[in-house]
């Protein structure tokens, strides 16, 4: 199990620094010469000669990859074009906020998709199966902003309930920004919802049709033991690694989303530095984005291996 | 006189399926009592697994029980309602099932598992219910019970996880237990020992059991009594040994001359079979039917009536040699014929004469079936008659395979595995060497390096004297069509989109060069040969059966004339009663096209029955090779003792030999150094056999030391002398330790 662990550890650190130079040669090859679009159009030649040097910009890539990797490394990620501002505390900043969305939102969708893919599957066929299937089935196929739209229409405009906007202050805390969170939270877990949901049933389904659960009945286990000491550990195993997949997902709604409510996280944070053309800011917010996303299927791997003792003995 | 223990009355039972109503089971009453085994005997689609689920009230969705009871000691578990069935199921009601690997939870221990049963049925906390698991494995005669109970489900082998499952079926002290084929997935060394196992606790605990089987072998060794099913019917039910003696119903009659009786004599011996003659296969028919052993087995004609359609009268007439018009009129019941003899049939008194018995078996003839090759082709030693397989040595093999090795997984590492090491053997034209072994022992992964579908690592593989490319692709069509191969599963071999015609007539074209109209008439006579209706040539393999389906394969084997086709297991996926017509095809070709097989089976009978010479095969290295007749007589090498005593025979008044292998612990696949059958030896000499590789002891007194490589012996080699064995007791030793047997 140790050395399963380690594999997978070298393994995110590799993907990480992959990325990292998929993501600076792409920032380096975008259209725009950096210095012009620091001192603006009117500054000359001799200046713009300067910030280059003074930049390394003039240096072969390489030597420019490999000084800005070890600044990142260093914890030195730059300061943004754009507002002047330190992109580490900044991103790190927004970061926070979108761990604080999702983990609201992630607390919502993955408890309830599996209790109901498992009811779903359990009573297969059933009334209750087809509204929860084809419930979800109708919540995959809306899109983040309509979903948001709609929930604003209803929580905020008709009922008043929750704030429609959720542009809070970017530093508050967790509970002052609660009330903002549900609304976002909901929509980015609607879709997510249908996907787990739609696993767990599946897999469910499966596991129940298995000659060991059939043994399971047969020994006369009463339904919760087979249920949760049979089914679940089993069914459960490829409901892991979409929760984890999911997190992309989750990430590429949050985007939107956070678009959608105006709050301050690390998706709007792309979205504004893409924008602005705002090199470092850009390198430093999509690592960020890959490192979480590759760490969340290492996690997915070891509790799949937990759960999974043919792994686990190797 | 109390009720017995468990009694099924009048029971039937119906699927709702999308193509209608299945009646799966019909009318059937059966009764087990404390202490009795009742073996269920069928074959597929008899419905014996679906009575006995239904039997406990545990049937799949779309099941239903149209009528009848179930009773166990009196309570009719067919009218409780449906939430008392747990307390029922695993305290008075035990299940045994057919695969240990699926049947038990893959993410929990055994020990978990086993607890179980305590703590829901007993009352008892965890460590007590441990105690009683740990208690139960001991007394099944496991070594050491408490590493089994702390492994998972993949790291036991399949024996030793079979033998909890039944630890956990018994451990709660049932009144019936229903054991659906619980050793059919083992290998037949294991098979003998969980039997054992088996009985043993059983007659202690005193349980009734419900014995479900296909395998009437087995059924002469555990049951008591017999029960025969057939769609979904029960024909006959009596005592075990007047069963076997003399059965009162013409289907199990030709059920039980369907097999191959092991010790029943090897074609190589007997004479007629060197003379294919029509008037030969006439008499061997009658030799057959009268009791006599022969070379030829019973078959069944036609197949299960479909379920829409059953026949009013008996549901055996569409196949029975002796039907009668009366026979079609109504269903006849099942009566007491004879005292404690039940039997559906209206003219069981028919078989009570030699006569008669020879009547109701059918043999399948060849009469007025074209011999697969035309005269002026026809060749081989079998012309004049019967040669000794030692004489005809001398002349150059069909196939000759040198120190053949395949190794799996980078060398030296732990995952370093030789499945094949060493393997040297030579098929003369006409004649059959038969491949013994277990799983694991690497008999299929030589087939397949000799049909080029796996590269060896080293050896040499040599058709008619020619050397063979190791590469399948790299061997050309001439070569592809002089070395053919049949597959156990038929499915596999066949493009499902192509019809049976085309499937015969692509190899015609590309083989052997011929024209479209000629490849099309080819393939209608191939057809015709392996008794396939013409009507079949247009079909697609999905609408043909499995013995069919497998027919065609080896007509597709044939097309190309070959000089030597490789059959993996070719029948193991068939009925017992489709088998015995598949082994006797092959024979048949052999005869008439002179072909050379290697027949690769983990069934001892039929590799007795169908082989010349035999070599037998234990993790990777042959163990022991020679003709038929004097492999399968003493001296043995000890492990093909061991196998020889574990096959049941299909003969209930056969003494057992008492040579048992250990069930192995653990799954994983390491390869013992010396002898390496040495951990499982029952005659194990100590270290020589622990750490030096064994010599290969000659029949005419030679010895050759292990080291050398077979090839290099010249004429001594094993792989072509009468008998020799690779053991380190000496082949006078082992004839006086297994002389009596
Ligand atoms: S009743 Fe007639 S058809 Fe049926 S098994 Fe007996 S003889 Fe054959
Ligand atoms: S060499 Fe030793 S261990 Fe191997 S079969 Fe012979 S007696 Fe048994």
């Amino acid at each position: 199990m140790r050395g399963f662990i380690a594999r997978r550890l070298a393994f995110v650190v590799l993907t990480a620094l992959l990325s990292s130079m998929v993501v600076f040669a792409a920032t380096n090859v975008l259209p725009g010469d950096v210095a012009t679009m620091i001192l603006g159009r009117e500054a000359s030649e001799q200046a713009k000669d300067e910030l280059r040097s003074q930049l390394g910009l003039d240096k072969p890539l390489v030597v420019q990859y490999g000084h800005w990797l070890g600044n990142m490394a260093k914890g030195d990620w730059g300061d943004s074009l754009s507002t002047g501002q330190d992109v580490r505390s900044v991103a790190l900043q927004r970061l926070r906020n979108s761990a604080m969305l999702a983990l609201v939102a992630f607390l919502m969708y993955v408890p309830l998709g599996i209790f109901l893919g498992v009811v779903a599957a359990w009573r297969r066929d059933s009334p209750l199966d087809q509204v929860i299937s084809t419930g979800s089935l109708a919540f995959i196929g809306l899109p983040e902003f309509v979903t948001g739209v709609l929930l604003i229409a209803l929580f905020s405009r008709a009922l008043g309930w929750l704030p429609a906007s959720s542009a809070i202050d970017p530093g508050s805390g967790f509970f002052t920004a609660f009330p903002s969170l549900i609304l976002p939270a909901l929509t980015v877990s609607l879709t997510s919802l249908a996907y787990v949901v739609r696993m767990t049933r599946a897999s469910t389904a499966d596991v129940l049709q298995t000659d060991y659960v059939r043994t399971a009945r047969l020994k006369g286990l009463s339904t919760p033991s087979i249920l949760f000491r049979h089914v679940l550990r089993n069914s459960l195993l490829p409901t892991v690694t979409v929760v984890a997949a999911g997190v992309g997902w989750l990430m590429g709604g949050l985007i939107v989303t956070e678009s959608v409510f105006n709050y301050p996280g690390l998706g709007r944070l792309v979205l504004f530095a893409i924008q602005r053309r705002d090199l470092p800011l850009i390198q430093a917010t999509t690592i960020l984005i890959v490192v979480i996303f590759v760490l969340a299927n290492l996690v997915a791997d070891i509790v799949y291996a937990l759960l999974n003792p043919r792994i686990r003995y190797r | 006189m109390a009720p017995p223990t468990f009694q099924v009355q009048d029971l039937s039972v119906v699927y709702e399926t999308d193509s209608g109503p299945v009646p799966a089971a019909r009318r059937i009453s059966l009764s087990v009592d404390r202490g009795e085994t009742l073996g269920l005997v069928g074959e597929s689609g008899s419905g014996k697994t679906t009575l006995a689920l239904a039997a406990i009230n545990y049937l799949p969705a779309n099941g239903r029980v149209k009528q009848g009871a179930s009773r166990l000691n009196g309570l009719d578990l067919l009218r409780l309602p449906k939430r008392e069935m747990p307390r029922m199921w695993g305290s008075r009601i035990g299940l045994v099932s057919q695969d240990p690997r699926s049947a038990m939870n893959p993410t929990l221990t055994i020990g978990r598992q086993l607890d179980e049963m305590g703590c829901r049925h007993l009352g008892l906390g965890r460590r007590e219910a441990r105690d009683l698991a740990l208690a139960m494995l001991g007394k099944m005669g496991m070594s050491d019970p408490p590493s089994v109970v702390g492994r998972y489900p993949h790291q036991l082998s399949g024996g030793m996880l079979q033998l909890c499952a039944i630890a956990m079926a018994l451990l709660t002290h049932p009144e019936v237990v229903i054991l659906d084929e619980p050793t059919t997935s083992l290998d037949v060394t294991t098979q003998a020992t969980v039997l054992d196992v088996l009985t043993e606790l059983k007659t202690e605990l005193q349980t009734a059991a419900l014995y479900i089987t296909h395998n009437l072998g087995v059924i002469a060794r555990v049951a008591d009594r017999v029960a025969v099913m057939y769609a979904g019917e029960m024909l006959e039910t009596a005592g075990v040994k007047a069963l076997f003696a003399r059965p009162l119903h013409p289907y199990t009659l030709n059920l039980l001359r369907c097999v191959p009786h092991l010790g029943a004599g090897a074609r190589a011996e007997r004479p007629k079979d060197g003379k294919a003659s029509g008037i030969t296969r006439a008499a061997a028919a009658e030799a057959d039917a009268s009791g006599i052993p022969s070379a030829r087995l019973a078959s069944i004609p036609g197949s299960l009536p479909p379920w829409d359609d059953l026949p009013r009268g008996c549901i055996f007439a569409p196949r029975c040699p002796l039907v009668m018009d009366f026979c079609r009129v109504s269903r006849p019941p099942l009566v007491e014929v004879e005292p404690l003899r039940w039997s559906t049939c209206l003219r069981w008194q028919v078989l009570l004469s030699d006569e008669g018995r020879a009547q109701a078996v059918s043999v399948e003839t060849r009469a007025g079936v074209p011999p697969l090759v035309e005269d002026t082709r026809s060749r081989g030693p079998l012309a004049d008659g019967g040669l000794q397989p030692s004489q005809e040595a001398v002349s150059v093999p069909v196939l000759e395979v040198k120190d053949a090795t395949k190794a799996f997984g980078p060398a030296r590492s732990r995952a370093h595995v030789k499945a094949v090491d060493g393997a040297s053997l030579s098929v003369p034209q006409a004649r059959t060497f038969g491949l013994v072994g277990e799983s694991g022992s690497g008999k299929t992964t030589l087939a397949r390096v000799i049909a080029g579908l796996e590269l060896p690592s080293s050896g040499r593989i040599f058709l008619a004297g020619e050397s063979l490319k190791p590469s399948v692709g790299a061997r050309g069509p001439h070569m592809l069509r002089r070395l053919q191969m049949v597959f156990q599963s038929p499915d596999g071999s066949f493009n499902p989109r192509m019809t049976v015609g085309r499937a015969l007539m692509r190899p015609l074209m590309i083989m052997n060069r011929l024209d479209r109209k000629n490849a099309r008439e080819r393939a209608l006579e191939l057809l015709e040969a392996v008794r396939v209706p013409a009507s079949h040539f247009d079909r697609y393999p999905s609408e043909l059966s499995g013995g069919e389906k497998q027919r065609v394969a080896i007509a597709r084997a044939f097309a190309g004339d070959p000089d030597v086709v490789l059959c993996d297991e070719p029948i193991s996926s068939l009925d017992v009663s489709v088998q015995s017509s598949v082994i006797n095809l092959l024979a048949d070709l052999q005869e008439e096209a002179g072909t050379a097989y290697l027949f690769i089976s983990h069934d001892l009978a039929v590799v007795e029955h169908l082989s010349h010479r035999v070599g037998v095969m234990y993790l990777g290295k042959l163990m022991e090779i020679g003709e038929v007749a004097k492999v399968l007589a003493p001296p043995y090498h000890p492990y093909t003792e061991a196998l020889l005593s574990a096959v049941p025979v299909p003969d209930p008044t056969a003494a057992s030999k008492p040579v048992r292998l250990h069930v192995s612990v653990s799954s994983s696949l390491g390869i013992p150094s010396g002898c390496r059958f040495h951990p499982r030896c029952p005659r194990y000499l100590g270290d020589i056999c622990r750490l030096q590789a064994p010599p290969w002891r000659l029949s005419d007194g030679r010895v050759i030391p292990a080291l050398a490589p077979t090839s290099a012996a010249g004429p001594d080699r094993p792989a072509e002398a009468a008998h020799s064995i690779s053991c380190h007791i000496p082949l006078e030793e082992l004839v006086r330790l297994q002389g009596a047997g």
